[in-house]
């Protein structure tokens, strides 16, 4: 056998990769919010359900369809050769809570989006990320014509607790989303400081 | 196992789903030999020595697709997933099998429930102020 390309270039870089969930309701911006500070076109990934598949799916509604496919729309951000952070939007139907067990393994942190006209959709995702003591913060789109409330208010129609962050948002605005995503890292520290005093004393 | 073949004019409509069932590329498993349970941003590498991978006779063109992807620019799962279009458990068991016969290694990421360096955390967020 001849070994004819061994003199190829140097092995690939394996970058440390991390990733941050976007979650929220329909339509609320999470594949906007990626595209606007990822380097690639949101990129989409697909799972199949199957008839055989896990005992949560819940495929009422879809009994005709032997398979159903679990999207999920993601974008990458090369933050140093060796450093990647992979944002991912979570597949809106709750139906698929198990694939959000998955993407959460492991994640550094969340942000919920909310829209004010809906806030209702994002129960779901704050009750998760709270019941697992995944850091994360709401970002609250600012939609064209939708009626803007303070902070304060959205936070309390959220029953948000105090130590949850909550930012003001457009997810079109690259230095606004950028501004959000530092604020998950910057929670995630220091829900992790806090953590290791609980432990520590 | 080509995957084309037989079979294509008998499943070509909406209703019969892909051309080929997405798992009949990995031969109807759904779990790898390696057992691997790789998360979506784990890091496939192909190894320097996989040279050749058309050459070996037991490896699906999808298999050789992922150790030719992955062979200048390491790929993560889910980046794998969407360039073959595949779905992600069926990227999940074909590197596992490359795994198992030594064309690619694969890097995981930080394990679950414990967060990465807090040297790390601050480099992304200088990182992210960056861009």
């Amino acid at each position: 056998m001849i070994f004819g390309r061994s003199e190829r270039g140097k092995p690939p870089v394996e970058p440390v990769t991390l990733k941050i969930l976007v979650a929220g309701g329909f339509g609320v911006g999470k594949t906007t919010l990626v595209g606007a500070v990822s380097e690639i076109r949101p990129l989409r990934t697909e799972e199949l359900l199957t008839e055989a598949g896990r005992p949560v799916d819940d495929v009422s509604g879809v009994e005709a369809k032997n398979t159903t496919t679990v999207a999920m729309d993601f974008g990458r951000i090369t933050l140093r050769e060796d450093l990647v952070l992979y944002l991912f939007g979570t597949p809106g139907q709750e139906r698929f809570w198990f694939m959000w067990d998955e993407l959460s393994e492991g994640a550094l942190g969340a942000v919920v989006l909310a829209d004010t006209r809906r806030l209702e959709d994002c129960f779901a995702a704050i009750d998760y990320f709270e019941r697992r003591a995944i850091p994360f913060l709401v970002g609250v789109n600012r939609f064209d014509g939708a009626a803007r409330y303070p902070a304060d208010d959205v936070r309390r129609a959220l029953d948000l607790d105090d130590h949850v962050p909550l930012l003001m948002c457009d997810a079109r605005d690259r230095e606004s989303v950028k501004e959000v995503l530092v604020g998950v890292v910057q929670h995630a520290m220091a829900q992790a400081a806090q953590r290791r005093q609980t432990v520590g004393t | 196992m080509s995957a084309d073949g037989q079979g294509r004019s008998h499943w070509f409509d909406d209703e019969a789903g892909p051309v080929v069932r997405p798992y009949a590329m990995t031969r109807g498993r759904t779990t790898s030999a390696a057992q691997h349970r790789l998360d979506l941003i784990a890091v496939v590498v192909t190894e320097p020595h996989a040279d050749d991978p058309e050459a070996d006779p037991t490896l699906s063109p999808e298999h050789v697709d992922i150790v030719e992807l992955c062979r200048d620019t390491s790929q993560t799962v889910a980046e794998l997933s969407a360039e073959l279009d595949l779905p992600i458990g069926v990227v999940r068991v074909l590197v596992g099998d490359l795994v198992e016969s030594e064309f690619v290694h694969v890097n995981r990421p930080v394990p679950p429930a414990e967060l990465p360096d807090e040297s790390i955390l601050r480099d992304v967020i200088n990182g992210l102020r960056a861009l």
